[in-house]
């Protein structure tokens, strides 16, 4: 599985991928956090990261699909997968692998964004007076929005051989997980269901999280959605055999 | 025996792409697969290495079974898949090391076998070059020392000539003859002149179902019905003289005073026919025996 890692990584990293995920990020997210007037902190006066965290997991909705696209989808279309399924490693090496290898990724997209952390720490009336709780727990929120999308792009990606399907799958796919179940909760208000369907989407539990509170329930529901979403990979991945 | 192929079927769908297909190859044996595109040989190939799995029948590697026992048959084979996938965006040695340390290979040994494979396979004039820049046969040979590298007893090469100009090919096929003296080496190809120039062993397969197993030559043999001469005189014979001679069974004009003679297998009429233009005073120009080729016997059992 290591070496299905580095090697995944290292294509991130010497190809332009990585460079460019991380600039458009770390680029979007600034322009919207300083810049952009209806968003930016200054204007707002508050010192929390607020708008970090409201407008990352849009912006992960469009990176993240177009980091995982292609994982499976390039290796089936060349052949490679081929090369791979016939060395001694188990399917599971081969996702496992991919899925860390876009995850770190991810989360190397995310660390410059501790520098906004530290400059609104200073910013405070009183430099420290920020919920630095809740902004840690939003951290951890964030990741695990950002597993769960990697997990639905990788598996975006091994239903197809084209990249721009994958691409287009993964990125419906995490909209209706993270906002799609809101939604349609929201149909019928009052319907008794809809305390349980909001339960479905992504967005009630990040929200949770982000306040600080990092409840085991929350974290289940994160943790199964990964599950699911590589374990139908691995099927998927399987089906040649049948 | 270090490959049993026994009753393999592979059915895609109603289509047996594979039927029932039995053979054994032993180490220092180097097999040839041939067949019609089709036929069914990189079905048995991937079969063999374990990425499709068998509809019926079982496949063994060194004694472990594909199906069941599916990573020590990874690690005892080289593959070289059909068309030669590799990532094209990689330095030709950071690519024998990544497939070199999939296999387990690690430190001074790995560094050392990715030597041995770039100058096995005559790449030190490309070795620092990425995959993506180098030519078709350059890629061929990366392929060729991708499957090398962690030294397998068994080697299953798809069409590893297929697309190579004619010095190139002959490299190929030199490295494979060097490395097959020890090992257990299945290879396809449609180019005849490759088996008969280097396999110790024929298989044939048409339509999913071996037609032929056995050495180059009891093959060749076995297709030889009547032995077959062609006679070129400067004047036209009288034929019939010539099929009242003993073991002739026809005689055919060719036209050009060329005649196609056909005699009894067991019979070799070459000095008869020389006795018989002397004593008619003909002036033989030609005479030669048709020898059945292996494009014969692959035409004959796969039409």
């Amino acid at each position: 599985m290591l070496t299905v890692f580095t090697k995944e990584l290292r294509s991130f990293l010497s190809s332009l991928i990585a460079y460019i995920v991380i600039v458009v990020f770390l680029t979007g997210i600034g322009l919207f956090m300083w810049v952009f007037p209806s968003t930016n902190v200054l204007d707002y006066g508050y010192a929390d990261l607020e708008s970090l965290f409201t407008l990352a997991p849009y912006v992960f909705m469009f990176l993240i699909p177009a980091i995982t696209m292609r994982t499976f989808a390039e290796e089936k279309k060349t052949g490679t997968m081929e090369l791979l399924f016939t060395r001694p490693l188990t399917d599971w090496d081969i996702i496992l692998g991919k899925y860390l290898s876009s995850l770190v990724l991810v989360i190397l997209a995310l660390v410059p964004t501790l520098v906004y952390y530290f400059s609104i720490y200073q910013l405070g009336i009183q430099p420290g007076n920020i919920d630095t709780p809740g902004t840690m727990g939003s951290y951890v929120g964030l990741i695990l929005l950002g597993a769960v999308f990697t997990a639905i792009g990788l598996l975006a990606s091994v239903l197809t051989e084209s990249q721009i399907v994958s691409f287009i799958v993964a990125l419906f796919l995490c909209f209706i997980f993270f906002e799609g179940f809101g939604y349609l909760a929201n149909i019928r208000d009052s319907s008794d269901f809809s305390y349980y369907i909001v339960q479905f989407g992504i967005s009630h539990h990040y929200e949770t999280i982000r306040r600080g509170l990092i409840d085991s329930r929350n974290l289940m529901y994160f943790f199964s959605v990964i599950a699911m979403m590589l374990l139908t990979t691995k099927l998927i991945l399987g089906s040649r055999k049948w | 025996m270090s490959v049993v192929v026994s009753k393999l079927t592979k059915a895609f769908g109603e289509q047996k792409a594979v039927n029932n297909i039995s053979f054994e190859a032993k180490p220092g044996e180097i097999v040839g697969f041939l067949g019609p595109n089709g036929a069914g040989k990189s079905t048995t190939m991937k079969i063999t290495t374990g990425y499709l799995s068998p509809t019926e029948g079982t496949v063994q590697v060194c004694g472990a079974d594909v199906t069941e026992n599916s990573m020590d048959v990874r690690k005892n084979i080289g593959y070289l898949p059909e068309h030669n996938p590799l990532y094209l965006d990689m330095y030709i040695k950071e690519y024998l090391r990544f497939i070199g340390s999939l296999h387990g290979l690690k430190g001074k040994k790995l560094k050392q076998r990715i030597e041995d494979m770039v100058e096995l396979c005559g790449l030190q004039r490309e070795q620092h070059k990425k995959i993506g820049a180098i030519s078709k046969g350059y890629r061929q040979r990366v392929g060729l020392a991708q499957s090398l590298i962690h030294d397998p007893p068994v080697l299953i090469l798809d069409e590893p000539t297929s697309g190579l100009d004619p010095n190139q090919i002959v490299e190929i096929r030199e490295v494979i003859r060097n490395i097959g003296q020890d090992k257990t080496v299945i290879f396809s190809t449609h180019i005849m002149q490759e088996v008969q120039a280097m396999c110790n062993r024929v298989i044939i397969i048409n339509l999913g179902q071996l037609v032929a197993d056995g050495d180059v030559d009891s093959l060749k043999a076995m297709q030889n019905q009547a032995n077959v001469f062609i006679t070129e005189f400067k004047e036209d014979i009288d034929t019939q003289l010539v099929a009242d001679l003993e073991g002739v069974t026809n005689v055919e004009a060719l036209g050009d005073h060329k005649y196609k003679v056909y005699a009894n297998k067991e019979v070799d009429v070459r000095p008869t026919m020389f006795e018989l233009a002397k004593t008619h005073s003909w002036t033989l120009v030609g005479l030669q025996q048709q020898e059945n080729t292996l494009e014969d016997v692959f035409q004959n059992l796969t039409k």
